[in-house]
């Protein structure tokens, strides 16, 4: 048999049917189901009389447009997003598929709960109508988003049509220094291949320094592999993929579970597999990350400077000059006398029980500055419990954090939780783009360590320079 | 879905690189169950200030690029998130073709689905083609996707390359679900397959 790679494997193992013209069709074990993308979809299968083909599959949670202040009782003012959260109610009973509710805790950000409550498996093809499902890559399961046309088309067959992408294999070498964490890991490949380096391609993340990463930070690689333009991103599953997933309410149990770990342990690309490219990076030389501008490839170290127009090439010298008017920024600037408004930990990029953890060893001892607005949004429910039975959830809002409620929250701004115009905020979430937290609102991402020592200055700051103790290691 | 054959039309040149879903639909419109009544919302940050009212240098409110139809731009065009809303809005703007250097993965599937055309060409020939739209009113570009050609308002004729499946669909404005459910026995004896390898999923 030819060597093949973990894309290929989980390919392979999902092949309905292939088409001459090499159009394919896959199965798909799991679609996840969020309220923003759906509605037209269910719509459509009244329309043609069509049924949700697996519903037992299919997983349904609303998190873009949940108000996440801690007053859930009172309901959601707007009345757009409280429509698009009722008709998302009625799509789950009338269809009869898995459904978390805002009155349940466990609703959170689809892809915080989809891996919490052992939706997410290794080996599986895993959709959902959101550019972000690349986040359950992380377990070794080939995962991407969809619109909404593929979303209905996965309601109604369980499969989608698909051309296979080539294969991308990045390897992150060595050990991460103190400071510097998965979130930095991610930035810095998009830093350097750019917003389309992964187009056409799946990548998979590999090497000592993706090994050593939690599971909760694998999730943070793999969730930003979209901003890469990479259709998905896969870690190959191991120990630390088996000890997370055991246990969970749907995670195979007993010989299923057994049976499960058979094929999981040969989920890995083979030695002499053939890659389409390969880019390798020494985690050594990555730094603290942020962004300058509007796309997530403007990355610098921290210890860096607002670069100038004239240093770019072709199209990107009028995408960087807008990006500077844009941001507000003068060419020069030490990134760490760029003062910041508002600070935002949560999404699902960062809103795992993990980044918390960060924040809080970076607050231990320290206050959020007079002035500063800061916001924590667990991504799930059950974040937020663990969070508080932690004692996390007390020391942040002594520190001077809100303690909210889980969603997707200022990551987008679908719910109230937005920027006005011009306010500068140091985000953990995955998208810099003009308005995308808020008409005007000027967004630097970053890992939470990073956005909590922001929070501590109010101004971006190297999380390295605050007391040696409590930099995540 | 809507069928693609020829389309002859005014091309607005959009000039910027990475433009992404955010910029071509924000979030604020994401809150419809419909998929139609975008248009007008298309672009809506660079469109109109913020008290609502037109921006009279954006090329959608040029007098001359109203009825656009073509939409010509700068590389990794529709990057970001996967709403269908961004195909939705240009559609209902009356846009049925984008072409640029190159698109992002999931906006171009969506295009598809929504018998919108997306052409992706090299660079050099982009740029010809962004200096014809640059004419306004006067230049108006054939798109023929039997043919997969562009031709420009002097005539200059610019091939490009197409999935043929896709091509398939577009031509004949065919329902996906419709030809996958064509194969329902496929996918009935994959289920039984799999219920015995992998039963746990």
């Amino acid at each position: 048999m030819s060597p093949k790679t973990l894309y290929d494997k989980i390919w392979d193992a999902h092949l309905v049917h292939e088409a001459e013209d090499g159009s394919s069709l896959l199965y798909i074990d799991r679609h996840l189901v969020h309220e923003v993308t759906s509605p037209q979809a269910f719509e459509g299968l009244r329309l043609s009389g069509r049924t949700v083909r697996a519903p037992d599959k299919t997983i349904a949670v609303p998190d873009h447009n949940v108000p996440t202040d801690t007053d859930r009782a009172k309901g959601i003012e707007n009345e757009q997003s409280r429509i698009q959260l009722e008709a998302l109610d009625r799509n789950a009973k009338d269809f009869g598929v898995h459904y978390y509710p805002v009155s349940d805790v466990r609703q959170g950000i689809v892809h915080i709960i989809g891996p919490e409550q052992g939706w997410t498996l290794p080996g599986m093809t895993i959709v959902c109508g959101d550019s972000h499902t690349a986040t359950h890559g992380a377990f070794g399961a080939l995962a991407h988003g969809i619109g909404t046309s593929e979303v209905e088309h996965v309601l109604a067959t369980q499969t989608l049509i698909q051309s296979k992408s080539k294969n991308m294999k990045v390897e992150i070498t060595g050990t991460l220094p103190p400071g510097v964490t998965a979130k930095d890991i991610t930035m810095a490949i998009i830093g350097r291949t750019g917003t389309a380096g992964g187009t056409g391609y799946v990548i998979e993340y590999s090497g000592s320094a993706i090994r050593e990463l939690s599971m909760e930070g694998r999730m943070t690689v793999c969730n930003m592999a979209i901003e890469g333009g990479a259709r998905a991103g896969l870690i190959a599953p191991d120990q630390t993929t088996f000890d997370y997933v055991k246990g969970r309410a749907h995670a195979p149990k007993g010989a299923q579970w057994d049976a499960a770990m058979a094929w999981w342990k040969t989920l890995y690309s083979d030695d002499d597999a053939h890659w389409d490219k390969v880019v390798t990076f020494d985690a050594s030389e990555i730094a603290p990350l942020v962004t300058w501008g509007t796309s997530p490839e403007d990355v610098l170290p921290i210890d860096g400077e607002v670069p100038s127009p004239d240093s770019f090439e072709g199209g990107k010298v009028s995408a960087a000059q807008r990006a500077l008017e844009y941001m507000g920024l003068k060419p020069g600037t030490r990134l760490q006398d760029i003062e910041i408004d508002t600070v935002f930990i949560g999404s699902c990029t960062n809103g795992r029980i993990e980044d918390l953890r960060e924040v809080a060893r970076i607050m231990e001892g320290r206050r959020v500055k007079d002035g500063i607005r800061a916001m924590i949004v667990p991504g799930s429910g059950l974040v937020r419990a663990q969070a508080e039975e932690e004692g996390i959830a007390a020391k942040l809002q002594e520190a001077g954090f809100e303690w909210r409620m889980a969603g997707c929250s200022m990551c987008l701004g679908m719910n109230p939780d937005q920027l006005a115009p011009g306010e500068r905020c140091a985000s953990t979430s995955n998208r810099n783009f003009e308005g995308r937290q808020g008409r005007g609102g000027r967004t630097h991402l970053m890992s939470p360590a990073m956005a909590a020592a922001a929070a501590v200055t109010g101004r971006l700051t190297d999380v390295r320079e605050l007391a040696q103790d409590s930099v995540p290691a | 879905m809507d069928k693609f054959d020829t389309l002859t039309g005014i091309a607005a040149p959009l000039p910027i690189v990475n433009v992404d879903t955010d910029m071509i639909i924000p979030k604020q419109y994401l809150k419809t169950i419909q998929r139609t009544g975008l248009g007008v919302s298309l672009f809506d940050e660079m469109r109109y200030d913020s008290d609502g009212n037109e921006v009279p240098d954006f090329v959608l409110n040029k007098p001359q690029y109203r009825e656009a139809e073509i939409l010509i731009s700068g590389e990794n065009f529709g990057c970001g998130s996967s709403r269908e809303h961004a195909p939705w809005a240009i559609k209902d703007f009356g846009i049925r073709c984008v072409i640029a250097p190159s698109f992002a993965d999931i906006f171009f599937n969506n295009c598809f689905k929504n018998g919108i055309l997306p052409i992706a060409l090299p660079q050099e020939q982009v740029d010809i083609l962004m200096k014809d739209a640059e004419r306004g009113q006067n230049a108006r570009m054939t798109v023929d996707l039997e043919a997969q050609t562009v031709t420009t308002s002097d005539g200059e004729v610019i091939r490009f390359e197409i999935d043929p499946f896709r091509k398939h669909c577009l031509l004949n404005g065919l329902d996906d679900i419709a030809l996958t459910l064509e194969k329902a026995a496929a996918i009935d004896g994959f289920e039984a397959e799999a219920a015995q390898s992998r039963p746990w999923v």
